[in-house]
């Protein structure tokens, strides 16, 4: 591993978002937008915006971050400059941890702007200081930016990375027990949603708002996403090949 | 021939690659020396950029053996020694000249003066501060060119650099590449542009996957009985 690699390629990419000033713009000003405008759709139905309002804002970036980082590695494919780089002294993994920290600095501004939105204008609330729910964020959208980089590997066109939102997210999204709680599921669901990340992930943040002490469930749900994360690298890493066909 | 292998910077034995059904290379040998430029010539679908790619690595291949600078090809110790530029230029369109060369700069941890050396060996010193994806496309093949560059490369490998270029820089370029050989860089470069044939040192004609013949370019016509490369090309491919 080469830090030098890593914070080069991490600067890189950061620079590529810069000059595209309208995606940047989208990725501040949408989650906040959206935020307020659960607000007030859930505006006569009393608790329901300070239930759903902070897991929320935990999941934005995984959203977000899924689909960029999937877009930003199919490129890196098709123009080639993924081929060069696997034709230079870099290790793969100085690669996929320098995709890691721009993305990660990404998604802590996002999470960061959004969430003084929601718990300062908005009126959200959590039993835990809102750093803690920035930082599940983070982590979530750690988790987006592996599973983006692998299931890039399997997109041909951007139409197709792009499909792979509703087909990967969203499922895990109705699954988590946001929507509904998760023993009120059919059963067979129940039992599909012990094996997604998002559900743990959803479950870590459900407790950093309304649970007065982060107990053994919290650390056990925050591992498994992390060890979920490690498991998508090393699948992402396989997925980066030296020699092609 | 024998003899010269002993100082041969590429060796390649009986290489075969199959792609899917079809063999691209049904079992190429050839050698490329030090200092030496040399031409790949062959139609589109010929195999050039397939033997090109296994050279420096980046093929899977199915049989034979490459070896490049002592090694096999695609060894890791390779990775600073060899550059390859492709037809399509591997570079990032939405950062300037400078942005990308400093990125592949830092990757390859080449000296920083490095960057601006480069881009004036490619004639693109004035066009530096520009998005690379607002640039020509023949502009945009040399930042590909200059990246390949960065590391003064022992083999360079070349798929069809001068496409799209004006003579006035098509000419530049060869200077180039002849200087670079002169340094002692061995260069494969392929063209379906017959009269950059004269160019090279060497030439190597390819035809549905097999080399059909090898030589200079003087020695290719007189085999050939003609003046005119292309006529050469004809002769040679059909008689083999």
């Amino acid at each position: 591993m080469s830090p030098r690699i890593v914070l080069a390629t991490a600067e890189r990419i950061l620079r590529q978002l810069r000059r595209d000033r309208r995606s940047i713009a989208m990725i501040l000003v949408v989650p906040p937008v959206l935020m307020a405008l659960m607000k007030y759709v859930f505006d006569g139905q009393g608790g329901a915006f300070q239930r759903v309002g902070p897991p929320l804002l935990g999941l934005f970036p995984l959203t977000i971050m899924f689909l960029v980082t999937s877009i930003a590695m199919l490129r890196e494919r098709t123009t080639g400059t993924l081929e060069r780089l696997m034709s230079m002294p870099i290790a793969k993994l100085d690669l996929l941890l320098g995709y890691g920290l721009a993305f990660a600095i990404l998604a802590a501004i996002q999470a960061t702007v959004t969430s003084v939105v929601g718990f300062q204008l908005l009126g959200l609330e959590a039993q835990h200081p809102a750093w803690v729910i920035v930082l599940l964020a983070v982590g979530n959208a750690i988790l987006g930016m592996s599973l983006g980089l692998f299931v890039s590997a399997f997109a041909r066109s951007e139409f197709q990375a792009v499909q792979f939102m509703p087909a990967v997210i969203m499922p895990q999204f109705l699954l988590a027990g946001l929507m509904a709680p998760r023993s009120q599921m059919a059963r067979p669901l129940e039992i599909v949603s012990d094996f997604l990340p998002l559900t743990y992930a959803y479950q870590a943040l459900a407790t950093a708002a309304t649970h007065p002490t982060l107990d053994r469930e919290f650390w056990r749900d925050a591992s498994i996403v992390v060890l979920t994360t490690l498991v998508a690298l090393v699948l992402a890493a396989t997925t980066l090949r030296r020699r092609t066909d | 021939m024998a003899t010269e292998t002993a100082d041969a910077v590429v060796d390649i034995r009986d290489l075969r690659v199959r792609r899917g059904r079809k063999l691209v290379l049904p079992g190429v040998s050839l050698q490329l020396h030090r200092g030496v430029v040399t031409g790949l010539l062959g139609p589109s679908g010929s195999g050039k950029t397939t033997l090109m790619r296994a050279i420096v690595g980046v093929q899977i291949v199915d049989g034979g053996t490459i070896e490049v600078l002592g090694r096999p090809a695609g060894s890791s110790e390779l990775r600073r020694r060899v550059a390859y530029v492709t037809q399509a230029p591997s570079v990032y369109l939405d950062l300037t000249v400078d942005e990308n060369l400093r990125y592949f700069a830092r990757v390859l941890d080449t000296k920083a003066e490095r960057v601006a050396e480069v881009a004036s060996l490619v004639g693109l010193g004035e066009q530096r501060e520009q998005v690379v994806g607002t640039l020509s496309g023949g502009e945009r093949s040399r930042v590909s060119l200059a990246v390949a560059l960065l590391l003064e490369p022992e083999l360079l490998v070349l798929d069809e650099p001068t496409v799209g270029l004006d003579p006035v820089l098509r000419n530049a370029l060869w200077r180039t590449f002849h200087d670079l050989a002169a340094r002692g860089t061995t260069l494969l470069v392929s063209t379906h542009v017959m009269d950059e044939a004269a160019r090279c040192d060497s030439l190597v004609l390819m035809r549905e996957g097999r080399v059909v013949a090898t030589g200079t370019s003087d020695e290719l016509l007189e085999r050939a009985g003609t003046d005119d490369i292309e006529q050469a090309f004809i002769t040679l491919a059909g008689a083999s």
